[in-house]
């Protein structure tokens, strides 16, 4: 097996019922979509988990490093004027 | 996940000490460390061993049930049965998903078991002699599994914590079928009593020797519990077992095969007699009475399943040349 070529890498996400987003439960091999469509199913919905699945090549994912956290992230915390507690507005005018 | 190139296996951090101490403090805040994270070496090596042993324990655990299936007694207990050793491969590939995102492949960990070289959990080395064996099997050492993997539910490793909740969710229905199965046959006749008892005396204490050495004799343990991999001692996960399982087996008429055994009304727990750790040392070191089978079955399964592997990737190779699209997302 040791020339045996590794059989491709997929994430898997389900969307357990309408009403709510697809959402990353894992990962499987499979040679090309409809297998890891199966495959999906019969891992990760043998107890009724969900209603739709998608399943894309792990390699296709581009992430974020979390070394950059900070300089991705950072900027939105001194941004305070997004929140809507940053505005005064008058008790008496009720809830807003 | 994940993307691959930033798993951060290939590359070296400079392990200073105040990277070892942030690393630390993470951990000790009970944050979580994902894929992708900055980790010591050490950590992501015992992770990586202990998750591959994990699943390849799920994958052998498949062996010894699948030897009933055909012989289920009936088809309420064969589909049961089926069920649960499909779940039982489930198991095996989330967690070998987990053990992937630590940038070890699933060839490298299928090589491994296949030459022998992993380890896996022992109690899988015993053979199954009777039907009475599969309900011991689900009771004793699925519940002995449950009472390992429900802390690590919590474990500091996110993926390694995501697969354990969702093998937790279905191992609870494989104990009470097992449980069902034994409270059958104490039920009946004399002779599946007899079975049943049998099954209990074999399957006792290779149950017990499922949580490991014990606590100073364990070596990988100190460091687990300071990086919160591991919650509990491997002693008070089996005293755990013992005071939840001793109950069990007397409401359904056996009795357990110690002598030792009896209730300490000061310490509220049952104390029970010396585990054999020759006999669990021989096992862990391949001479245990299956050890060979069952690496021999894996191979067989791997190797005859070659052209299968070969056909499909032949055919997505063949399909992606002719540009064919597959069916889009939404």
């Amino acid at each position: 097996m040791v020339d045996e070529e590794e059989i491709p890498l997929w994430e898997v996400f389900i969307r357990p019922r309408n009403g709510l987003a697809h959402r990353h439960c894992g990962s499987l091999h499979a040679t090309d979509s409809k297998m890891a469509l199966q495959a999906a199913r019969d891992v990760y919905t043998r107890r009724g988990e969900g209603l739709s699945v998608w399943v894309i090549p792990s390699v296709q994912i581009s992430a974020s490093d979390p070394q950059d956290r900070e300089e991705m992230f950072d900027p939105s915390d001194d941004k305070v004027y997004r929140h809507p507690n940053f505005y005064n507005i008058p008790d008496d005018v009720g809830h807003m | 996940m994940y993307s691959q190139g930033l798993i951060g296996a290939g590359s070296e951090n400079k392990e200073t000490p105040e990277f070892l101490a942030a690393f630390q403090a993470r951990i000790d805040a009970d944050e979580k460390i994902e894929p992708n994270d900055q980790m010591p070496a050490a950590y992501r090596k015992t992770l990586i061993r202990q998750i591959g042993q994990h699943a390849h324990s799920e994958i052998v655990g498949m062996l010894p049930e699948g030897n009933w299936i055909t012989r289920a007694p009936t088809l309420r207990r064969k589909a049961a049965l089926l069920a649960k050793v499909q779940d039982e491969g489930g198991h095996g590939l989330y967690l070998y998903s987990a053990a992937e995102t630590l940038g070890v492949s699933r060839k490298e960990m299928t090589e491994e078991l296949i030459s022998g070289r992993a380890k896996y959990s022992s109690i899988f080395n015993y053979p199954t002699q009777t039907w009475a064996d599969i309900g011991a099997i689900g009771w004793l050492v699925d519940g002995a599994a449950i009472m390992n993997q429900v802390p690590l539910c919590r474990c500091s490793y996110g993926p390694y914590a995501r697969a354990m909740i969702r093998v937790c969710k279905e191992e609870s229905f494989h104990q009470r079928q097992g449980y069902e199965i034994i409270l059958t046959l104490a039920e009946g006749s004399e002779a599946q009593k007899d079975m049943a008892q049998d099954a209990l005396n074999r399957w006792w204490w290779p149950s017990l020797m499922m949580f490991g050495p014990p606590d100073g004799e364990s070596p990988n343990s100190d460091q687990s519990t300071l990086w919160k991999i591991k919650r509990f001692t491997n002693d008070e996960l089996r005293q755990k077992f013992v005071d939840a399982t001793v109950p069990q087996a007397l409401r359904l008429g056996l009795s357990l095969p110690d002598e030792a055994l009896k209730w300490n009304e000061t310490q509220e727990r049952y104390d029970y007699g010396e585990i054999d750790w020759d006999e669990f040392w021989n096992v862990v070191k391949g001479h245990g009475p299956l050890n060979k089978e069952r690496v021999a079955a894996r191979k067989k399964a791997w190797d005859e399943g070659a052209w299968v592997r070969d056909a499909a990737m032949a055919h997505a190779k063949k399909v992606s040349q002719l540009n064919i699209t597959p069916i889009a997302a939404e």
